[in-house]
């Protein structure tokens, strides 16, 4: 019995650590290839696996061609102002939905599920030819205009709000709380895990955008880092430890980040992912 | 504190408080949705001429459009791939997680690692790990006899290349959901099975699944429509001068073509609202199918 125990921990672990492997191997392919030269990326008899000298070269020839301190700020740009927004509307509209009582909610609340079941992409064109009748293409604005209201983050936070206890409200009336402040002072605070699983969503998401940066800020200036890396790569003839540098240089921010708050992050995407 | 007086107060802030995300959701998406079915009714003009209203030929197109067709196809073939091999992978995985161990929190980190990744770093490294040249999973192949495989440029491959990059890049994510799910089932349902001498094969199917059918239910519903969306691996990875491109082209990727890259919005247009119909029509089914095989108890 014993035995078969630690036979089957074993063999629990074999398969783990074997999946981990294939998780990680990209990666690790990616790193081992940004310090290599590209002769030697290119090498296959014998196939080079680690690099003999560690090189930084392919890392300056990118940073050359590309403003990485540009697209780190206009990334975080994006991510930020994404987030503010969020989570201040999708609070108030949660809060609405979740603890107001008003002619007109029901029809309030199927919009936003409306929203949800609807694919993105639908809302690009009319959105890209709104900023740009604006005259406010390549700008911060832009960036973050697609994501100023979120429909899912309502449903998200309204969910918070619900699960709060019953009588808080009346307890704020008691002492003298009119309806915006009993939010402010007393609902809102108490949704701070929410709030968090939202901002961590909404930041992560924005990060991996694609599409709509490519649309709204085509002008080298003006891109985050998933627009930037994708149109480096038609650019330049492939030099695979440039494109690897770069790869690098965009995923370390995340990356540490997310080492940094694990917790936080496979929460909030469970918390968050789960409600949808 | 009358009530009259309490629902009036409600009825004035509620409006206040949804305000900001109701003006927001007509400007940003539900007026989008008219115009974007509207568009499709008009020949975009080139050269700063209007618009020219062609009823209903954008649809009479795309329907006689075998671009198009094959692109639906490869859409569907995507899916079909992506979303059952991962949700069964990263199933089994929380399965095997669910449990007090060592190391437990480091596997779940690094499973969970691509999901942090830009998608175009990860179409890029994999780009380089398919090349055929230099890549290292041919240099593997090589190693143990076998021949080298053209993963992004063989048309008839191509596709299961991209949906391995997709079922890389989620596995984590899903994976995090199960293990949500799975911490809801109560751990008496396994001791009680033990007792009974039921192994953890027989457990799984006949506890782990049924009770965690409604997660499965809710991931396979967003992983399909998310599959039916997607864009950003084909665009990173297959080129277009690339021969497989006709056969790797995504119903998304093509509405990304006419829109943005040919200037064809009308035509743009009437691709994503077949989009919006296919998903539409996924949606119902599956919410049809739930009533079925989703455990609510």
């Amino acid at each position: 019995m014993r035995e078969t125990k630690k036979s089957a921990r074993i063999l629990l672990h074999a398969v783990l650590i074997l999946g981990a492997v294939v998780m990680l191997i990209p990666f690790a392919w990616m790193i081992l290839t940004a310090f290599k030269s590209a002769t030697e990326a290119t090498q296959i008899d014998p196939f080079v696996i680690l690099p003999k000298q560690w090189l930084t070269d392919a890392f300056m020839s990118v940073s050359a061609k590309m403003n990485f301190a540009k697209l780190y700020l206009n990334t975080l740009l994006l991510i930020l102002g994404r987030v503010v927004c969020a989570v201040v509307t999708a609070s108030l509209a949660g809060y609405a939905l979740g603890r107001l009582e008003f002619k007109g909610k029901n029809l309030c609340f199927a919009l936003v599920m409306f929203q949800m079941m609807v694919p993105v992409q639908i809302f690009i064109i009319p959105q890209y030819l709104m900023v740009s009748k604006m005259g406010l293409l390549n700008t911060t604005f832009s960036l973050v205009f697609s994501g100023i209201v979120t429909a899912f983050g309502t449903f998200l936070l309204r969910q918070s709000y619900m699960a709060l206890p019953k009588d808080l409200e009346e307890a704020a009336g008691l002492d003298g709380c009119n309806i915006p402040q009993t939010f402010f002072y007393i609902m809102a605070p108490l949704t701070r895990s929410g709030m968090v699983a939202l901002g961590i969503f909404t930041a992560l998401f924005g990060y991996k955008d694609l599409m709509w940066p490519l649309v709204s800020n085509p002008d080298q200036g003006a891109m985050p880092l998933s627009a930037a890396l994708a149109k480096l790569q038609g650019q330049f003839a492939a030099n695979y430890p440039e494109l690897m540098a770069a790869s690098l240089l965009a995923c370390v921010p995340m990356v540490v980040l997310y080492m940094i708050f694990q917790k936080q992050f496979i929460e909030g995407i469970a918390t968050s992912g789960g409600k949808l | 504190m009358s009530g009259k007086k309490q629902g009036k107060k409600e009825l004035f802030w509620g409006w206040v408080f949804f305000a900001p995300t109701l003006a927001g959701l007509l400007i940003l998406n539900i007026i989008p949705i008219f115009q974007t079915i509207y568009k499709s009714f008009f020949q975009t003009g080139a050269f700063g001429r209007g618009d020219r209203f062609v009823g209903f030929a954008n649809y009479a197109k795309m329907f006689s459009d075998s671009q198009v067709w094959q692109s639906l196809l490869n859409t569907f073939v995507y899916a079909i791939i992506e979303v059952p091999i991962s949700i069964i992978i990263s199933l089994v995985l929380a399965a095997l997680l669910n449990r007090k161990m060592k190391g437990r929190s480091v596997y779940r980190t690094i499973y969970f690692l691509p999901m942090v990744a830009a998608p175009a770093a990860v179409a890029m490294v994999w780009r380089w790990l398919y090349n055929s040249e230099f890549g290292l999973l041919n240099h593997m192949l090589k190693s143990i006899g076998l021949g080298s495989v053209n993963w992004i440029s063989d048309p008839n491959i191509a596709l299961i290349s991209v949906a391995i990059v997709g079922i890389w890049s989620v596995i984590g994510y899903n994976m995090v959901l199960f293990l949500a799910g799975l911490q809801e089932i109560p751990g008496d349902y396994y001791e009680a099975a033990d007792i009974d001498g039921a192994g953890p094969v027989r457990q799984f199917l006949s506890i782990t699944i049924p009770l965690i059918s409604p997660t499965m239910f809710f991931v396979t519903t967003t992983r399909v429509i998310a599959a039916m969306q997607v864009f950003d691996v084909i665009y990173m990875m297959i080129d277009r001068s690339n021969p497989a491109i006709p056969r790797t082209q995504s119903l998304v990727y093509l509405f990304y073509k006419y829109s943005f890259i040919e200037s064809n919005q009308g035509y743009g247009s009437a691709i994503v609202v077949l989009l919006l119909l296919i998903i539409m029509v996924l949606t119902v089914i599956q919410n049809k199918m739930q009533k079925k095989w989703v455990n609510y108890n």
